[in-house]
């Protein structure tokens, strides 16, 4: 069996297992925070419901992007110790970085946040609210440096085949990654903001009425509404950026095999590497070229001019296209549901079960947008530095096809069990409603204003 | 004074890895041994037990993530060439991690009938990845080399070194609980330190065997002079530690914390041990801290940040610590 391949797939499964949970808790330790601000603001006791429900979430989620991230920082190790060797004066000290800035601040004040709220006074405990949204920000805000970097390498050089830093304000603001970051982070929020009105919206679907359940779902359906077309905007600046630093990842996501004007965007497409064609191709005609070169007759880069140096175009091609349209989707969605929401004041019922049904999607669209990015990299580790394959470590196949297969069995494992005590949580929160009682600490002085007290 | 960079950088950063190692062991020793304590409590003890690790143990393992990162950036050759051949162990601790870290999470929210499934479940994965340690141990102490008689030690180490994190938990329990557990904690803390003992003496009497070099470096003379108030500090501090044990709990829990600051003063010296042992190898007799290193320039970027970052690190877990003070109550938030 080939270490190589198997080893992709290896990190590829560990990567993708752990992108879920930072996704959710970037954006939802923000999000927990705003309930905090509300109820300190109005002293409504409904935010603080909304906040004891969702912070068992992030607690939850925490948890697992914690383990699942233990894993990533062996991998560097066990299975690529290549990169390290070669751009470790580069990755180590952005990843030092982010185990010194980010991951001490949340993890402690995750404690107090969770288990302090009758221990601290309220303005402490929403400070560490505060700060474990910051930590996971932060944390976003290291690793896709050292991710855009591997894109777009910049300010460094190669002295007897290893990179060394020449200017670190280049390494960090390289040339994608403001628009990673940014893309990233709201990928976050959209992710968020669906689950919010997701889970809020199984939770009206049986029949729960509460005042936490309402505030809830307006926030996760706002946020949507609101942040999907800021990331569509986003996401397009991101592809333009990507057209002029990586030219080869746009051609394999446009499936366009010739250089040349007038490029078609193509809507469905098997694309065949062996021919190097599209076949049962559905077209649009010149939209691609207006697309990327806002004019019909734009020349836009093909995949001819990369051969033997471009991504396998299929799951890049289709990766991008499950992100647009899980996008779209979303923004059909949200814009309904908030019409309702302002309007009516209530989600009609077909459209709640929209919501639960969708309450995932930013799982999809990230994961999708991930691989297209990430499989569009390749041949390269570190674009024009470093390849894939001179980085894999001397393990035996037979090993890591055994670790893999563990690795796939417990992530699925884990993954239901996951989504099964969301779904637990969710439906014994819509029985209970509002009557469900505070999380206490007994025998401690009350700090914390509650309702009726 | 002229500072040579190349040569001390190196160094600092392999202090600042064995400090990370040492705090990780003694902080994520209590709360892996009170997971491996789990399988001699009841179902209520097994919550309060929880309790008293609650808000801490994911800071713990962040020094984990801490250790081997500092290994990662500032000795990217070494751990290349150390995780590759502990690829296995590796794999099973990481198992073991995650299968506790869930653990702990999901025994407070799955339905009520499925609570003891996750409660096997954390004391497996703490006992798992506890003996993957001692075994990594044990291995990188006999160079990494394959063979019967490394797995033997190695498999010696792990046992040692469970049977150690187990009294760093009774030892936490004694500090954080009251009554029937604590009492309970302190026979717990009896029968691991024998385990600790016997497997101590036992790795102390095979090292010089396995390792000549090793054993040329405690056993010449004048070194032996130098050296020698180690073994004898720890050997002292556990007789105090086993005479205690017998007054405890105090009436007014006097003492309730001393047995947890004895048994990371024990592990801080068996760490010195170990890394005079070493030096100047990260890989043992392969390669030095120097050959290994990265390049000065971007270790001193790191060096830099590490000046005040850690401080403050060390700051807000102190005052982590001090929020959770005094004895483990009935501590939720669902």
């Amino acid at each position: 069996m080939d270490p190589l391949i198997l080893s992709r797939i290896q990190f590829a499964a560990n990567i993708s297992f752990h992108i879920l949970f930072p996704t959710i808790t970037i954006a939802l330790g923000w999000v927990l925070l705003f309930f905090k601000l509300r109820f300190d603001r109005t002293g409504d006791h409904a935010w603080m419901k909304a906040y004891f429900f969702w912070v068992k979430v992030f607690a939850l989620s925490f948890a697992l992007g914690v383990v699942s991230g233990v894993t990533m920082s062996f991998q560097f190790g066990t299975n690529w110790p290549g990169y390290m060797e070669t751009v470790g004066n580069i990755a180590g000290p952005l990843l030092a970085y982010e185990v010194l800035t980010a991951f001490f601040l949340e993890a402690v004040f995750l404690g107090i946040m969770l288990f302090g709220f009758r221990r601290v006074s309220n303005r402490v405990h929403t400070l560490a609210t505060f700060l474990v949204a910051f930590g996971t920000t932060m944390s976003a805000f290291w690793i896709l440096a050292l991710n855009s970097w591997m894109q777009t390498p910049a300010g460094f050089e190669m002295r007897d085949g290893v990179a060394h830093a020449t200017d670190w304000l280049a390494i960090v603001f390289n040339p994608s990654f403001p628009y990673r970051l940014t893309h990233m982070l709201i990928a976050s929020g959209l992710t968020v903001a669906f689950l919010i009105a997701g889970l809020s919206a199984l939770r009206y679907i049986r029949g729960d009425r509460s005042a936490s359940m309402h505030k809830a779902l307006k926030t996760g359906v706002y946020m949507g509404a609101i942040l999907i077309p800021v990331q569509i905007f986003v996401g397009d600046m991101h592809g333009l950026n990507t057209l002029e630093h990586q030219p080869q990842k746009v051609a394999a996501m446009e499936a366009n095999w010739e250089t040349r004007p007038n490029v078609p965007l193509v809507l469905f497409a098997w694309p065949d590497e062996e021919a190097r064609e599209n076949r049962f191709e559905i077209a649009i005609p010149n939209m691609a070229s207006v697309i990327l070169k806002h004019s019909p007759d734009g020349v836009v880069p093909g995949l001819n001019d990369y051969v033997g140096e471009h991504p396998p175009v299929a799951p890049v091609f289709w990766g991008f296209r499950i992100m647009v349209g899980t996008g779209m989707a979303m923004l059909a969605l949200s814009w309904a549901g908030a019409f309702f929401l302002y309007r009516r004041g209530a989600l009609p019922v077909p459209l709640a079960y929209g919501f639960a049904g969708m309450a995932f999607s930013g799982w999809v669209a990230t994961l999708a947008g991930w691989y297209t990015t990430e499989i569009g990299r390749q041949p390269w580790l570190v674009a024009g530095v470093l390849k894939t394959a001179d980085a894999v470590a001397p393990v035996p196949g037979a090993h890591v096809a055994l670790t893999l297969t563990i690795y796939v069995v417990l992530y699925l494992v884990l993954m239901v069990v996951y989504l099964g005590v969301l779904t637990h949580l969710a439906l014994k929160a819509g029985k209970e409603g509002d009557d469900e009682p505070d999380p206490a600490v007994e025998d401690q002085p009350l700090s914390q204003p509650v309702a009726g007290e | 004074m002229n500072i040579d960079w190349q040569t001390a950088m190196p160094l600092i950063f392999a202090g600042l890895m064995g400090l990370s190692i040492l705090i990780y062991v003694v902080l994520d020793g209590f709360d892996l041994g009170i997971g491996i304590l789990f399988s001699v409590a009841t179902d209520e003890e097994r919550d309060t037990m929880i309790n008293s690790i609650g808000p801490f143990w994911d800071a713990n393992e962040t020094w984990l993530v801490l250790s081997v990162g500092l290994l990662l950036v500032a000795f990217p050759v070494a751990h290349g060439i150390i995780l590759t051949s502990l690829y296995l162990p590796v794999f099973v601790l990481l198992l073991g991690l995650i299968i506790r870290g869930v653990a702990f999470d999901f025994r407070a929210k799955v339905p009520v009938h499925r609570k003891r499934r996750w409660n096997f479940l954390f004391f497996a994965g703490s006992l798992t990845a506890s003996l993957a340690q001692g075994y990594m141990l044990g291995v990188y102490v006999l160079g990494l080399e394959r063979g019967p008689a490394t797995f033997g030690f190695g498999a010696l180490v792990a046992l040692c070194l469970a049977a150690s994190y187990a009294a760093m938990g009774a030892a936490w329990l004694i500090y954080k609980t009251e009554g029937e557990l604590q009492r309970k904690a302190v026979r717990f803390l009896r029968s691991a330190l024998v385990f600790t003992a016997v497997g101590m003496v036992a790795i102390s009497l095979a090292t010089p065997f396995a390792s000549p070099r090793i054993f040329e470096k405690w056993f010449t003379w004048p070194e032996i002079v130098y050296v020698a108030p180690l073994p004898l500090v720890t050997g002292a501090m556990f007789l105090w530690l086993w005479f205690l044990s017998f007054q405890l709990p105090h009436k007014d829990d006097r003492h309730s914390i001393t047995p947890f600051l004895v048994l990371a003063g024990i592990f801080a010296l068996g760490f010195a041990g170990l890394a005079y042992s070493f030096y100047p190898y990260v890989v043992p007799d392969r390669m030095t801290i120097w050959e290994a290193a990265s390049a000065p320039e971007s270790l001193a970027i790191i060096l830099v940040g590490t000046c005040f970052v850690l401080p403050v690190i060390i700051g807000y877990s102190f005052y982590a610590y001090r929020i959770f003070g005094g004895k483990a109550t009935d501590l939720t938030y669902d």
